[in-house]
């Protein structure tokens, strides 16, 4: 497989090889009932300042894929393979010593869920000073200086007061702010959001998505936003990556997503958003069935168990034959499915659209 | 802090004085018949009630738990004895050996050093290598090291302490005879010197450790292998911490916090007393002197070690608690 997703961004100035570049990337782990094949064949492009989302439902590979970037399945049973090129480093096959160089000060993540995230046995401020001195051989002071500061930054308020709080202190808004602090300790140039906002309500979420942006646009930096909330993923980012058991099933810009989507799952994705103008009977629509196992995975279509159109296939290819990842029209537009591409479009227009 | 201790050591003082009244009325409702015990061979009906006198064995029972109760409570300690032959025990007074007339108190606390090196010696080891075992088969799960590990900690519970401590007695001193015969004169570590006392006690020591150390090794591998499965870790590596920093500073901090509960628990229970270790290796210690009480029906005896046993359980609950509140900074005392 050597698909691959072009950033729908600007020209890269540089005109050669993008910040980030990842190349048919597959994690599996081995376990006791058989080989779990988390992603399988995920590939694509980000520039610095840009914004990619992944989505896709719980178990379809978002977190596996941003935990290999990271390099934090060495050491562990897990199988990676494919390329990740970081600004002309490959760090899939990049040693330990060498990546943990890279933690933290090139890549930062920012977890789910900071209440586990954060160690409950230390203060707020000594966790953030600790992701500062690991890379720099600078005194205390300075590290404190620049964690009273961020956390200034992201909008805790008395920060030189907060600094010496325990996460359990801080409300869940702050924890997350803090966690983000963490991740900006050494001006990353990429940054992993793992669903940020996942566990906060909506008016936070919405402040913690603007304070992303804000720090975007600051320090220039790539950002990765891993959610299953199409919410976010449209108000965040420019390219957007679909994922269903492991692979990706579409791929484009944030437009060719929302408003020309072309694989089912997508429709199903878009369909189950709630929205407050919507028309009809005002129900949501939910995609039937489970995700598939990921030790089993189907033999042809990954969706093809929950697809309620492969009545527009001819043939059994839909449960023989794993669709490619293609091009369709011009752009950075890839669609995996076996229904043929004018027929989608009218599927789309005509039961899909005027249901959203 | 202050005020949380002073209030669990109040509660300290209610669970005792509950401890010692079960301990004394149980006592009295086993067929024992102290008076015979104490007027010896030449019983007759008359000495026997002039004991009962003396002792006060024929005042209601409320009043003599009253009367041994004064010994503790108040200052000046109490008299024992009948108009005559009066004498004063002094504070803490548990009162005299119906056996021998040695008063408690004296007894205790000359058996209490022996005790307190055996319980102490041994907790160094099994914490040493209980922590060590674990930690090593945690952070090498599934391999060779790990299954060992887990191997061992099996044998180490399962492996009764009376056939443990007898068979190192028989093979380190009847059949290599490395070392010398148990001798209680050697458990004094400032009259015999370090040589002897570590001759003395090395074998007992190990004989008690097996057991923990066995539990402490699975504890630990537990509570590490699921503390390394925590996100906080994973954040730990995601700043770019070397594994040493994770493992020690992150992982191990949090693993070691119930370790620090039960170990507590356990070091305050055995400072009453390792009754079966002290026994086989001849140790007279509290636990030997506990089991002699009870098998001569040595009421003042029995209530002594019992009540002082109790309040190493109960202050090692305290401090442990209080450990625990400045460990994990969730756990606010108030």
């Amino acid at each position: 497989m050597t698909e691959s997703v072009t950033s729908a961004a600007l020209p890269d100035a540089r005109a050669g090889k993008p910040f980030l570049e990842v190349k048919d990337l597959q994690v599996h782990f081995p376990t006791d009932d058989g080989l779990v094949k988390a992603v399988n064949g995920l590939s694509f492009t980000l520039e610095r300042g840009k914004t990619l989302g992944i989505v896709g439902e719980s178990g379809s590979g978002k977190s596996v894929s941003s935990l290999a970037i990271m390099g934090l399945h060495k050491g562990s049973r897990a199988q990676v393979s494919g390329e990740i090129w970081l600004d002309g480093s490959e760090l899939v096959s990049m040693s330990v010593p060498e990546i943990r160089r890279l933690r933290g000060r090139q890549v930062a993540m920012i977890f789910q869920d900071p209440l586990s995230a954060m160690h409950p046995f230390y203060r707020v401020g000594d966790q953030l000073t600790e992701a500062y001195l690991v890379h720099n051989d600078a005194p205390k002071a300075v590290a404190k200086k620049r964690a009273v500061e961020l956390l200034d930054r992201v909008g805790i308020p008395s920060p030189q007061k907060r600094f010496d709080d325990y996460p359990h202190q801080f409300s869940g808004g702050m924890r997350q702010r803090a966690m983000i602090a963490m991740a900006l300790m050494c001006d990353p140039q990429l940054l992993i959001a793992d669903e940020p906002t996942t566990a906060l309500d909506v008016t936070v979420q919405a402040q913690i998505l603007d304070l992303m942006m804000d720090l975007q646009k600051e320090f220039n930096s790539a950002i990765i936003m891993i959610t299953h909330d199409l919410g976010v993923i449209a108000q965040m980012t420019q390219d957007v990556v679909v994922m269903y058991g492991g692979r990706v099933v579409e791929t484009g810009n944030v437009r060719d997503i929302f408003y020309r989507p072309e694989m089912p799952y997508t429709w199903g994705l878009l369909g189950s958003i709630p929205r407050v103008n919507r028309s009809g009977d005002g129900r949501l629509k939910s995609i039937r069935g489970t995700p598939p196992s990921l030790i089993n995975l189907p033999k042809g279509c990954p969706f093809q168990p929950r697809c309620d159109y492969q009545q527009y296939v001819e043939g059994h290819s839909c449960v023989d034959e794993l669709p490619e990842l293609l091009q369709i029209a011009t752009g950075g537009h890839r669609v995996r499915c076996h229904i043929d591409s004018e027929k989608r479009k009218q599927l789309f227009a005509e039961q899909i659209k005027p249901k959203l | 802090m202050g005020r949380y201790v002073i209030r669990r050591l109040l509660q300290t003082v209610v669970i005792l004085i509950v401890i010692s009244a079960i301990t004394f009325f149980l006592f009295w409702a086993t067929p024992a018949n102290p008076a015979l015990l104490i007027c010896g061979k030449n019983c007759n009906s008359e000495t026997v009630a002039q004991v009962n006198a003396t002792y006060g064995f024929d005042d209601p029972l409320i009043v003599q738990y009253g009367t041994y109760m004064q010994g503790l409570v108040s200052p000046g300690g109490r008299t024992i004895g009948s108009e005559g032959s009066e004498r004063e025990c002094a504070w803490p007074c548990f009162g005299e050996s119906y056996q021998n007339g040695i008063p408690v108190w004296d007894s205790i606390s000359d058996a209490f050093p022996a005790t307190l090196w055996l319980a102490v010696g041994a907790a160094i080891l099994w914490l040493f290598f209980g922590v060590l075992l674990g930690l090593i088969a945690a952070l090498r799960k599934g391999k060779l090291v790990d299954k060992l590990s887990v191997g061992l900690a099996l044998f180490g519970v399962s492996f009764p302490t009376l056939v443990f401590g007898y068979l190192l007695l028989f093979l380190f001193i009847v059949k290599l005879q490395w070392l010398p015969f148990p001798d209680t004169a050697n458990a004094a570590l400032f009259t015999v010197g370090p040589v002897k006392w570590l001759q003395f006690y090395i074998l007992p020591w190990m004989t008690l450790a097996l057991v923990f150390a066995a539990l402490y090794t699975r504890l630990t591998r537990a509570n590490m292998i699921d503390t390394m499965n925590e996100d906080y870790i994973r954040t730990a590596r995601a700043k770019g911490l070397d594994e040493r920093t994770v493992v020690f500073k992150h992982g191990l901090r949090s693993a070691l916090t119930p370790i620090v509960t039960i170990f507590g628990l356990d070091l305050g229970g055995l400072l009453g007393g390792a009754v079966i270790t002290e026994q086989i290796f001849s140790i007279t210690g509290l636990g030997k002197f506990a089991i002699d009480s009870v098998l001569s029906n040595d009421l003042p005896a029995i209530m002594g070690v019992v009540l002082f046993a109790a309040i190493f359980i109960v202050v090692a609950n305290i401090v442990v608690d209080v450990l625990y509140a400045i460990i994990d900074p969730r756990v606010r005392l108030s």
